[in-house]
């Protein structure tokens, strides 16, 4: 728990003073989202229509963006190597990892989405339930991403080929995600969505650091 | 039987059991898939409502099936390459992925093919062709995984890791058909249910799905056999292997 704590402050702080790297992907979400409309034309009703998957594929993309950051200084300063050197549970450590990925670039974009909405012109309930599904789901999409972030640290580029291989774990969250605010549109219920994604969301923090934890065993051990 | 497992194993041993199998096993997918394509394309009875186009099925379904169980087969052989380290089932994982990402591919052209007339479309965005195309993806990630880690040491265990990881996608496959309505039909085959179709229908479809795995099998076969003499290409027996040929 030590171990747990100690990561996620260090993080945290790292980038607190080096903010740019946090930021980065931020700025390339609402570059995306506000290029939409210069390529689509500005017509209000089909924008609506087709924000959901705007939205939510900026989202993926801006995450699979910081994502191999993940690991990589760790791996390049040795740190990484210690950690699974140490006593300590790399488990605990994958896990600290992606918390502090989640706090530093799912719930920055959660923060956001009210905005992406306004520039969609989303109504109120598909504005809501478009904040609600990427907060049940970024934390899912951390997790799953720190799986490819672990496969390629070894890597001397592996930023496109976290993308290769993360992005088909990411359908069924996708599919799930973009129904659920179409659904939200239409005025019909979502706690159905709710569950499914709450369902991978646990499923995914019992499974997923499991793969990483084995994946940094690997790195580490060349 | 564990120690027959055991000595199979062995790089060499199963080298040499294979090479007796490998050419009876090509030989007989051969004789079926020619006998099963040829019952299927010209004496099968046209279905009453999609006419001769329904004889694309006989392709198909058998990738269809192929491509998943295929799939089963790698994250299978993965798991135990990480549990006992046997370094045959690296091999098995390495040479299985190319085929499976082909014959995944072939399930989805012949899919769309078969769409055009039944259909109208080439494809639709159903869940059941998207999760194949997904499993496409999810191969495709193993080989460019494994390219990219060519030559380091952990690229064995880093590809078992991510197959496993895939295999997760698998029940998504499987039930999605479930979970949306959609165009495409159920599974035509289940093992404890009485087929929908009529036995002259159901017959050429089942011998071409055998024929199918055997000839995955064999040239799976020959791909490992291939791997284990550049592997082992130091060693004695391969270079004994050689100069006897």
């Amino acid at each position: 728990m030590n171990l747990f704590i100690a990561s996620v402050q260090r993080d945290l702080l790292v980038h607190f003073r080096h903010p740019s790297e946090v930021l980065n992907p931020l700025v390339f979400f609402i570059v995306v989202i506000s290029l939409f409309p210069l390529g689509i034309g500005p017509e209000p009703g089909q924008l609506k229509e087709i924000a959901p998957g705007i939205v939510w594929v900026a989202a993926l993309l801006a995450t699979l963006m910081s994502m191999d950051s993940m690991f990589r200084s760790d791996f390049e300063d040795g740190s990484l190597e210690q950690v699974v050197l140490s006593e300590q549970s790399t488990f605990i450590f994958v896990l600290a990892k992606v918390v502090s990925h989640w706090l530093l670039s799912g719930l920055p974009l959660v923060l956001l989405m009210p905005l992406a909405a306004l520039l969609l012109f989303l109504d109120e309930a598909g504005t809501w339930a478009l904040t609600l599904s990427l907060l049940l789901v970024s934390p899912t999409l951390s997790l799953l991403g720190g799986i490819g972030a672990a496969l390629t640290v070894g890597l001397p580029r592996g930023g496109l080929l976290v993308t290769i291989l993360v992005m088909p774990l990411y359908v069924p969250v996708l599919v799930l995600a973009t129904a659920m605010v179409q659904a939200a549109e239409a005025g019909s219920d979502t706690i159905g969505y709710v569950y499914w994604l709450l369902a991978i969301l646990f499923g995914s923090v019992c499974l997923a650091p499991i793969a990483t934890a084995a994946a940094v065993n690997v790195a580490t051990d060349q | 039987m564990l120690n027959w497992f055991h000595r199979l194993g062995s790089p060499k041993i199963f080298f040499e059991i294979s090479g007796r199998w490998q050419v009876p096993l090509l030989f007989l997918s051969v004789l079926m898939l020619t006998g099963g394509a040829a019952w299927a394309l010209l004496f099968v009875p046209p279905d009453y409502q999609q006419g001769d186009s329904v004889r694309i099925m006989y392709i198909h379904v058998p990738a269809a099936i192929l491509a998943q169980s295929g799939y089963l087969m790698m994250a299978g052989a993965a798991a135990v390459f990480l549990i006992w380290r046997i370094k045959l089932a690296d091999v098995a994982v390495k040479c299985i992925a190319p085929l499976g990402a082909s014959i995944t591919f072939l399930a989805l052209v012949t899919g769309a093919i078969w769409g055009k007339p039944t259909w109208g479309t080439w494809w639709v965005w159903d869940a059941r062709l998207t999760s194949t195309l997904v499993l496409f993806f999810l191969y495709i990630g193993v080989i460019a995984l494994r390219s990219a880690m060519e030559r380091q040491a952990g690229a064995g265990r880093a590809c078992a890791i991510l197959a496993l990881v895939g295999v997760v996608n698998l029940p998504v496959i499987k039930f999605s058909v479930e979970w949306w309505y959609t165009l495409h039909q159920p599974a035509s085959f289940s093992l404890t249910e009485k087929p929908t179709m009529p036995v002259e229908m159901w017959l050429p479809l089942l011998i071409m799905v055998v024929a199918y795995y055997l000839f995955f099998f064999a040239i799976w076969i020959m791909r490992i056999r291939n791997e284990i003499l550049v592997r082992e290409k130091s060693t004695d027996w391969v270079k004994q292997w050689l100069t006897v040929r």
